[in-house]
């Protein structure tokens, strides 16, 4: 029987990888992009998981919201991603130093 | 082993492993691919959960949408992949190094974690039977009525991440002729065409 236990422990594991994606796509801002994304559904897959299990629709709720803020950021950063890239010619985020003083 | 177990566990090591080949796969585009699939075995997972309304939101706003986007991203930016895999290799080590550690710290939290016997009294809303209320009907009457505000300020949300979208990519592009109305209306026939008389033999 699959249990309350069985979703954290798949949430948990998508949150690390998207925390491994992170770190070791370092230069690729898409690549950062996405494995945030990845964090933020671990995140959805636990809220669904204990709104399910303990028969309370708060946690959908609150799901619905992370999702549009997600959308949102998605949307915010790849518009920053490509007027950056208009200006540099290149998406390394280690070069991502212009308002540096 | 009912029907549902086989179902988790096919969508969750489909998930799991879509979402690692999206943070380890060398082409962006296939990265992509690999997301929209994770997303598509996390609806299924929704869908095994009960939440028929959030799964095929995922489907529509994620799959539909935000992978999308990525995907005209990736394929219009002319950007060389291949330069920024080449350091890939280099964070291994550190990666795996704080990916272990935070899966520690999440098993050790997760070993000691037990439900409160308070939890079942403090629900903010119950799920009414799904015999009498869909999901979706049951979410749309909280929603509409307990976090209308909530609901408000997430149109205001998208409302300004779509103008501050726009805002960032717009391009004023100098030498493009563009329809100008007033200067249409105001445009006076008499001065519009001059009548030279032209003698022969001579140009202008």
């Amino acid at each position: 029987m699959v249990g309350l236990e069985h979703y954290l422990t798949v949430a948990a594991a998508l949150f690390v990888i998207g925390i491994f994606g992170l770190f070791l796509n370092r230069k690729n801002v898409i690549i950062i992009l996405m494995s945030i994304e990845l964090m933020l559904l671990a995140v959805n897959i636990n809220l669904v998981a204990f709104s399910s299990f303990l028969n309370d629709l708060v946690g959908q709720i609150f799901t619905l919201f992370v999702l549009t803020v997600a959308a949102a950021e998605a949307a915010i950063g790849l518009a920053i991603l490509v007027s950056f890239f208009r200006n540099r010619g290149t998406i390394d985020v280690e070069d991502v130093n212009v308002m540096k003083g | 082993m009912t029907v549902a177990d086989i179902a988790f566990y096919i969508f969750s090591l489909t998930l799991v492993t879509a979402g690692l080949f999206t943070v380890v796969a060398r082409n962006p585009v296939h990265s992509v691919l690999w997301l929209i699939l994770s997303f598509l075995s996390a609806s299924g997972l929704f869908v095994l959960l009960g939440a028929e309304f959030v799964a095929m939101l995922l489907v529509i706003v994620y799959v539909g949408a935000v992978a999308v986007l990525f995907l005209f991203v990736v394929m219009m930016l002319d950007v060389d992949f291949a330069a920024l895999k080449g350091e890939m290799t280099k964070h291994v080590p550190l990666a795996l190094l704080i990916g272990v550690v935070i899966l520690l710290q999440l098993g050790l939290s997760f070993g000691v974690w037990e439900s409160s016997d308070l939890a079942m009294g403090q629900r903010q809303a119950v799920t009414p039977d799904i015999k009498e209320v869909q999901n979706t009907a049951a979410i749309g009457q909280l929603l509409y009525t307990k976090y209308i505000y909530l609901f408000q300020s997430a149109g205001l949300i998208l409302l300004v991440a779509m103008v501050g979208a726009i805002v960032l990519t717009i391009r004023h592009r100098t030498n493009v002729k563009r329809q100008d109305i007033l200067a249409q209306i105001y445009r006076d026939p008499a001065e519009a065409m001059e009548l030279k008389d032209v003698k022969p033999g001579q140009g202008l």
